[in-house]
């Protein structure tokens, strides 16, 4: 157990984890802190790990040896009634995944309903301050299919606040989205990034980690090469791997 | 009394109209016991459990590998030897809702396969349990999907419905054989009785064309459910089928 001020000031502690894929190792000896509050944004090519990451983080995903801890927990032992867990975390897909059957408000109020047994009214009155939050009150009783990319991910954020998570993790969150409706997604993610929502963001946008970001991980081939405070990352990221990568995005 | 009015005659008797309201009985209860073994089959096929998978699988070899005739000729026969005795009518319920529930199961499990991965993966990370994950978002997504194919179901049914005459269960064949053979007018009999089919499943077919109608409003994206013309109703094509010819 590592001193009671260190585990306090940390909300996700990742030690040494592994994790593979029959004979793929996705995942190579990483090791992540994200502090309660903060937002760390984790970048990197294509297939290096990243989503793979998150998934362990809320135990989507089985590992093969690691710690992770969760605000002062070491979630090893949770993983038989995981469900419990995952209701403290709340997660954000890259093809937003509403359920299609479930207007934007429906979708908001099943979980506070049916996993914290929150009645219907309250769910809803709460569902629509969350529809406000994320800008789009008036979609509350249209259908996924009706919505654009943009609102429907403005609205799985709002699925997953209704939860009240202590963390947040967003899969590419933009990935999916026409280049018009990014910004509005990306704001919504950085107020709450502001109020102080601690998250832990995989993404392609730049301008959003030198925004949000409070800590930069840079990941390529399963492990983390580089992990630095956002500012030292962009003026002074040393691993030429991370510098190569910076140059194609940047470009 | 010439031909003509002889089937008018059987159109209106009580007897036929029984013998069309037993098919009709037969049918819809069969159906829903049929689907709700073949749901139960097809949540074992999906089990992380390898005997109840293993069960799910000898079912459907026993049901989908013997003819349905022989089933309810079985159940028929063979069961009151072993001490459970059921009357006729009981006994095509048991045959038929068994053997459907074999054909239902793989209905139920495309429709459950169909709803993504992802919508599972949701739910999960929203903290529900892997039961009201399919409660609450799987289920209520493959029932839309599997609308059109089980309306097939309750067509075919009620066709396959007639077999259970063989085991003295007074549906609409075996009303309008014995009707013929007590005055050999069996040109007359029959075609009331396949009026009466007819009559019955052009309904459904219309009555199917409503609900998929309805689906198709009601969630899901608009292209999956399609229009399907009356031909291709009458040979069995389904709305999923129509949409990828």
């Amino acid at each position: 157990m590592s001193g009671p001020g260190k585990s306090d000031r940390l909300l996700v502690k990742v030690e040494a984890l592994h994790k593979s894929y029959g004979d793929l190792q996705v995942l190579k000896n990483v090791n992540v802190e994200v502090p309660r509050g903060r937002s760390v944004v984790v970048i990197g090519p294509s297939g290096s790990g990243k989503s793979t990451l998150l998934r362990c983080l809320n135990l989507l995903e089985p590992i093969d040896s690691g710690i992770i801890t969760f605000d002062g927990q070491d979630t090893a032992p949770l993983r038989k009634a995981a469900h419990a867990l995952r209701r403290e975390i709340g997660m954000v897909f890259q093809n937003f995944e509403l359920f299609q059957h479930l207007s934007a408000i429906e979708n908001i109020i099943l979980a506070p309903m049916k996993v914290l047994g929150m009645s219907e009214e309250e769910a809803r009155a709460r569902a629509r301050k969350l529809l406000e939050k994320v800008h789009i009150p008036e979609k509350a009783d249209v259908f996924p299919d009706e919505l654009s990319g943009g609102q429907q991910q403005r609205v799985a954020i709002a699925r997953a606040l209704a939860m009240s998570p202590k963390l947040m993790l967003y899969d590419e969150p933009t990935s999916a989205l026409d280049p018009e409706m990014i910004k509005e997604v990306l704001d919504v993610m950085l107020e709450l990034s502001q109020e102080g929502m601690t998250s832990v963001v995989v993404t392609h946008e730049m301008g959003f980690a030198r925004r949000a970001a409070h800590h930069i991980v840079f990941m390529d081939g399963g492990e983390v090469v580089e992990d630095a405070a956002t500012e030292q990352f962009f003026t002074g990221a040393v691993h030429p791997r991370t510098q190569r990568f910076l140059q194609q995005i940047l470009r | 009394m010439d031909s003509p009015e002889f089937i008018l005659k059987y159109l209106a008797s009580a007897t036929f109209a029984k013998g069309a309201g037993m098919t009709l009985a037969i049918s819809v209860l069969s159906l829903a016991f049929g689907m709700l073994v073949g749901l139960v089959v097809a949540l074992l096929q999906e089990s992380r459990l390898a005997p109840l998978r293993g069960a799910a699988v000898g079912y459907l070899w026993l049901f989908r590998g013997t003819p349905v005739l022989f089933q309810l000729i079985f159940v028929f026969n063979v069961l009151p030897l072993v001490g459970l005795t059921f009357s006729g009518f009981t006994c095509a319920i048991i045959g038929l809702s068994l053997n459907e529930g074999a054909y239902m199961a793989e209905i139920m499990r495309s429709g459950i396969q169909a709803v993504g991965r992802g919508q599972r993966t949701a739910g999960r990370a929203l903290g529900l349990k892997d039961w009201q994950v399919m409660r609450w978002i799987v289920l209520p997504q493959a029932v839309r999907i599997i609308i059109p194919p089980v309306g097939n179901q309750f067509i075919g049914m009620l066709k396959l419905s007639a077999l259970v005459s063989v085991i003295a269960v007074e549906e609409l064949l075996l009303i309008a054989n014995q009707t013929a053979s007590a005055n050999f007018r069996y040109i007359e009999a029959l075609t009331a009785a396949g009026i009466y089919y007819l009559a019955m499943t052009t309904v459904l077919m219309l009555l199917q064309a409503q609900v998929e109608r309805w689906a198709k409003r009601r969630g899901r994206r608009p292209s999956v459910v399609k229009a399907v013309s009356l031909t291709q109703r009458l040979i069995g094509v389904t709305a999923g089928e129509a949409r990828t010819r």
